[in-house]
């Protein structure tokens, strides 16, 4: 399948974390663990996939002017929407989430895919984009994550491996800058080598 | 196909039509999700009520009680006592406890709502079974609910007194809203 | 005495950056240089306080009476788009030098997250300070907490960009080059706020 870079492009080459850089901010805040960050990506993932979907459906019809309102408008539904079905149907992943939802609104990646990719692409491209950068930046904060957790709490997905407590650092914030620079310097590695 | 020209008609009318129909996908949303959220409001609170009372059939009842200039929201489970929640400063910020106080006026048992302590060391407040375990059965007639550093009755969180102190408190506001609803002979609903 | 406790919490506390996480993106993108740095602050300081204010009362006023609460976020982000807009218009018109220093980072704020951030901390958080009873913030307390947030994004974005002048001159492996060793300075400053933490 020819479409299938689309997906993996994500992944690897544009991977939203560690190439891109964008969305910084749930990164850091939300990967106290690997299930938080495993969360995290997929609340933003559903955003995404939607939000691109929606806005390359959009994207022809709507004046060139007025287009960023359009899509901060757009988004903000798929936004609240998810609100809405976490409180309802997820209600602990909601409360350790936070603010940080409602924040999807303003995360760099889903803007910047709307107006980069979904504005200049099909809808089913666009949907594979979507699912590509949506994994890409899941796969990240999950990994984040779980560095986080193993050095923090001592434990991987929540189960335990040691007695007692990791390096605290870890889990509070200057352990998210720390982790995500020693990790990125290990990207910069593998891609020098490729 | 040709982005629609930058007139201020076009802009107008796109603008609107976005709003509307985003609006109208959100209030579509908020029908439909409103019930599951109130039921999954209602589910934690009762299951955080089950947690720190005796078991009882009866239905708990809502109200609310000023004392202190501070108002309180409580649950009054007839023949088990009342389920209070109080919320006082931790060390990280704001720690929200639900305490059950029997009918006797002893502590039943505490569970922590919301907090943001320290990772590894106030947050211990929520598992360390060595301290939560020191509220059950707690009767503030006979011992002191603060923490011995203060003179008090109970074992601090290695390392965490500031949480301690926090939790204490906030189960010996619990404990005077308990009272104060005592006195009052009924409550305000 | 609780402005003066809001205060030092949002400046050292709770800073907006280094102890929530709010903002990063601009605050990556712009502090290689000391004087863009201050500029951004600049511009932040203003639309937060001003964001704040706004949406705060619209919150009040509107969407609490008419039990639209879960809007927040949707009108929120409408309101802070068009009042940077807004603000740019008013500054190119009145005061030209200003948006000479201040006028590319607009743009720019709409996505930052800080502003969205605060605007819905104040709305939604209880606080308490200095053993007070826990309340939601009055609007002289929103403001008070909005500008001395800022003054702490400020805060940690000069004394930031000041360090990143001096890394650029240091010979810094290859694969650390960039944003790698400015997350990990970053992160060592963030842990020197730590020491702040438990102080309100």
């Amino acid at each position: 399948m020819s479409k299938w870079h689309f997906v993996t492009d994500g992944f690897v080459k544009n991977n939203p974390t560690f190439v891109l850089v964008l969305g910084m901010c749930p990164t850091l805040a939300t990967t106290t663990s690997a299930i938080n960050g495993l969360e995290m990506g997929l609340a933003t993932m559903f955003v995404l996939i939607l939000s691109n979907i929606v806005i390359s459906l959009i994207a022809p019809k709507v004046p060139d002017k007025v287009r960023i309102p359009v899509y901060i408008t757009v988004i903000a539904t798929f936004v609240t929407v998810l609100q809405l079905l976490m409180q309802a149907y997820t209600p602990a992943a909601y409360e350790t989430l936070g603010l940080f939802i409602p924040l999807i609104v303003v995360n760099c990646i889903v803007l910047g895919r709307a107006e980069g990719f979904a504005n200049k692409h099909g809808v089913g491209e666009s949907a594979l984009d979507g699912i590509g950068v949506g994994l890409g930046f899941t796969a990240s904060l999950t990994v984040i994550g779980l560095v986080r957790e193993i050095l923090g709490s001592g434990s991987a997905f929540g189960w335990k491996f040691i007695s007692g407590d990791g390096i605290l650092a870890f889990v509070m914030a200057p352990g998210a800058f720390l982790v995500l620079g020693f990790l990125m310097v290990l990207f910069n590695k593998y891609l020098a080598k490729k | 196909m040709m982005a629609a020209a930058s007139t201020l008609k076009n802009m107008v009318l796109c603008l609107t039509l976005v709003c509307l129909i985003c609006a109208a996908v959100v209030g579509v949303a908020y029908a439909v999700t409103k019930e599951p959220i109130d039921a999954a409001a209602q589910a934690k609170t009762t299951a955080s009520i089950a947690r720190v009372l005796p078991e009882s059939d009866a239905t708990p009842q809502e109200g609310s009680v000023r004392v202190g200039g501070t108002d309180y929201k409580y649950y009054k489970v007839d023949g088990a006592g009342y389920a209070i929640i109080s919320t006082t400063s931790g060390f990280g910020g704001l720690l929200s406890l639900m305490v059950g106080v029997a009918e006797d006026g002893t502590v039943h048992n505490t569970t922590v709502l919301s907090h943001s302590e320290t990772p590894g060391l106030g947050a211990k407040c929520t598992t360390d079974g060595n301290f939560i375990s020191q509220f059950q059965g707690f009767n503030p007639a006979e011992k002191t609910l603060a923490v011995k550093k203060d003179g008090g009755d109970l074992d601090a969180i290695t390392a965490s007194t500031i949480t301690s102190r926090a939790y204490a408190l906030a189960v010996s506001n619990a404990v005077d809203v308990f009272h104060q609803l005592k006195q009052g002979g009924q409550d305000d609903e | 005495m609780e402005y003066f406790l809001i205060i030092i919490s949002a400046i050292f506390v709770n800073n907006i950056l280094l102890a929530q996480f709010l903002g990063i993106c601009p605050f990556l993108g712009v502090s290689g240089k000391l004087s863009t740095a201050t500029g951004m602050s600049g511009a932040v300081c203003f639309v937060i306080t001003l964001a704040t204010v706004v949406t705060y009362l619209l919150n009040q006023y509107l969407l609490v009476p008419l039990g639209l609460t879960f809007l927040q976020t949707i009108s929120f982000i409408l309101v802070i788009a068009a009042l940077v807009q807004m603000v740019e218009i008013i500054l190119k018109k009145i005061s030209p030098s200003l948006y000479q220093a201040l006028g590319i980072f607009l743009p720019l704020i709409t996505t930052n997250c800080a502003v969205l951030g605060v605007a819905i901390t104040v709305v939604t958080k209880d606080f308490s300070f200095g053993g007070a009873a826990p309340h939601m913030l009055n609007l002289g307390q929103a403001t008070v907490y909005a500008v001395a947030t800022s003054l702490g994004y400020g805060l940690a974005m000069i004394l930031f960009a000041g360090l990143r002048e001096h890394l650029a001159g240091c010979d810094v492996p290859k694969a650390f080059k960039g944003l790698p060793i400015a997350l990990i300075t970053v992160g060592i400053m963030a842990l020197a706020f730590l020491g702040f933490s438990g102080i309100v």
